[in-house]
């Protein structure tokens, strides 16, 4: 069966909810990285002694998780219900197909390795 | 239980005798009374001259007359000294260190720490070799700056030096003062952060303090100064500073615009982003400005006295007002209070109570600071922005701003109520022409501050230039001037 690689880009204080979410889901692993990045919200302002900075890059959590492509749809639907608080901002979820997973440990390929 | 019951008494006598005359005290020296011994220990409470008691109908004591009151430093007023000393030598390390620190960003953060520290180390060097000497000696009979008796601190022992106080050793009011000396170059820093090479900073600084710092602080605090109207009868300006609202924050904040507009502006300066890379060190240093600066104001009685008392408390208040007021201006302006409004409210405070801690009553601190809020708010946040000059950290906006707005209220709220040297030779003009004094005392700090400071960055330009490679400022000169970083994550 295809593997698929979800990443999710969320609010960082989501990502907890998402954790357990995705837990439930039946989803066994998953890569959480702090990243900076803008759409539709934009930044903000800051103010130091009335010297104004806008700030364009927010602070976001990307998740990256592997999986058979079976397991894709509840992925996204665990994320969605956890991560969406339905203000501008609550990040994208992208889907990529997958050529290869090799766990380092025992070499197993394909989704055995998942 | 006395030593005389542990010991026995004849030894000590005869222990006593053989000093004495070790001492070459005169068999015939007068003994001093009880009452003249009490009157030396009573002087010592109000911090009086402990000799007064034993001078007759002329003034003059006879020949060998003394008690163990006289030549020696009280315990109290030391005590409060060397606390003091301490307390000042703290608002530059860590305490300025950490406030500018905080506010640059964090490829020059190590910057601002070098320099704090490489003024405090230059600055010791200069004031132990002659800068003391050339601020508080009186060989010169001058009263533009002091004289050669004190080089190398020769003579500073534990003993007082009565032109300044009756009951702080000289040693200790030596390195008090220093520490003042220290801060004051320190404070430049901040106008001109991010963009001076090391060695220029070291260079301006050691001919600055020739050129500005030790006449200036002469003509203020020495005992023939010319701005020295409370001790000195014979000022030609008879103003009042009392801990340095001329000689410390004027001096620094117009030489840190002079050098800044010589210097010119950041890199990137109006179009990269440059906040603060950590408001969290801003705060810790501002809290210990704030613990420091009751060693810069109550300290600056040189006693642990009333008057030092007055200016606890004149000093706290001015700035929780001033901290307070600031934010508040802020809020109305922009909608809200931010931490760096609270921190450049206190310090605004700190300065502006400075040169009128001793002198005003807390009615007048209030005042002082509701004013400190609200005058360096609207020139670092408005003025700045009118004329465009990159005054990095603020050092103009606060200091300069503040310390003359300082000294132009410490002549109109200045009362005799609170300090009753102000009626040693001030009585006629406090509350009616001293302000007419401060003004004129403000005008010299200023010309010789931006005059000085002008000749002396133009002569390093020249010389070695003022600024390092533009690739360097761009990388930052942490790693291009000291070889470090401040953060190896």
């Amino acid at each position: 069966m295809a593997l698929k690689k979800i990443e999710a880009i969320i609010k960082p204080f989501k990502l907890e909810e998402v954790k357990e979410a995705l837990t439930e889901a039946g989803i066994e692993g998953m890569t959480a990285t702090e990243v900076k990045g803008f759409g539709r919200q934009k930044g903000h302002t800051e103010i130091y002694r009335g010297s104004e900075y806008t700030v364009d890059f927010l602070p976001k959590v990307k998740l990256e998780i592997v999986l058979p492509e079976a397991s894709v749809q509840k992925a996204i639907t665990a994320i969605l219900k956890a991560a969406k608080t339905g203000k501008i901002g609550d990040g994208k979820i992208f889907v990529l197909p997958l050529d290869e997973v090799i766990r380092i440990r025992t070499e197993d390929r394909g989704e055995k390795a998942v | 239980m006395t030593i005389q019951n542990v010991m026995g008494w004849r030894p000590l006598v005869v222990l006593s005798i053989f000093w004495l005359s070790l001492a070459g005290v005169r068999a015939d020296a007068p003994a001093p009374t009880l009452e003249q011994r009490v009157a030396g220990l009573e002087a010592y409470l109000g911090n009086g001259d402990p000799t007064g008691a034993l001078k007759d109908e002329k003034g003059t004591i006879p020949d060998g007359l003394t008690t163990a009151s006289v030549g020696v430093a009280g315990p109290g007023h030391n005590a409060w000294m060397m606390t003091s000393a301490a307390l000042v030598l703290f608002m530059t390390l860590p305490g300025l260190a950490l406030f500018y620190g905080g506010l640059v960003r964090s490829k020059n953060v190590l910057s601002i720490l070098a320099q704090c520290l490489g003024i405090t180390g230059l600055v010791t060097i200069l004031w132990w070799a002659v800068g003391y000497s050339l601020v508080f000696d009186d060989g010169f009979k001058s009263p533009i700056l002091g004289g050669l008796g004190f080089t190398f601190l020769k003579g500073v022992t534990s003993a007082p030096n009565t032109n300044y106080a009756y009951w702080v050793s000289q040693n200790v009011f030596s390195m008090y003062q220093m520490m003042f000396a220290i801060i004051t170059p320190a404070l430049i820093i901040g106008a001109i952060a991010e963009r001076i090479k090391f060695s220029a900073l070291l260079l301006f600084v050691g001919a600055w303090m020739f050129i500005v710092y030790f006449p200036l602080a002469h003509m203020v605090w020495g005992v023939n100064g010319l701005m020295n109207g409370v001790w000195n009868a014979g000022a030609a300006i008879k103003a009042v500073d009392f801990a340095g609202g001329t000689v410390v924050h004027m001096s620094s904040g117009w030489s840190a615009l002079v050098l800044c507009m010589i210097l010119g502006k950041r890199l990137g300066f109006g179009k990269e982003p440059m906040p603060p890379h950590s408001m969290v060190l801003c705060m810790v240093g501002t809290g210990m400005l704030w613990v420091g600066w009751y060693g810069f104001n109550a300290g600056s009685a040189v006693a642990a006295d009333g008057v030092a008392a007055n200016a606890f408390m004149t000093t706290t208040l001015a700035t929780g007002v001033a901290a307070f007021v600031w934010a508040v201006a802020e809020y109305f302006d922009k909608g809200k209070a931010s931490v760096l409004g609270f921190c450049s409210g206190a310090v605004a405070g700190l300065v502006v109570v400075t040169p009128a801690a001793g002198f005003i009553d807390a009615s007048g601190s209030i005042i002082i600071g509701v004013a400190a809020g609200l005058v360096p708010w609207f020139f670092c946040t408005r003025v700045k922005r009118w004329f465009g000059y990159d005054d990095a950290l603020d050092t103009f906006g606060v200091h300069a701003v503040g310390g003359t707005l300082g000294a132009f209220l410490t002549g109109v709220l200045a009362t005799v109520d609170v300090n009753a040297n102000l009626a040693l030779n001030l009585k006629d003009i406090v509350g009616k022409t001293l302000v007419a004094e401060q003004c004129k005392a403000i005008a010299l700090t200023l010309v010789l501050s931006v005059v000085g400071t002008a000749v002396i960055a133009f002569g390093i330009k020249v010389l070695m230039g003022l600024r390092p490679a533009a690739e360097a400022e761009r990388e930052g000169l942490d790693v291009s001037d000291h070889e470090e970083k401040g953060y190896i994550y």
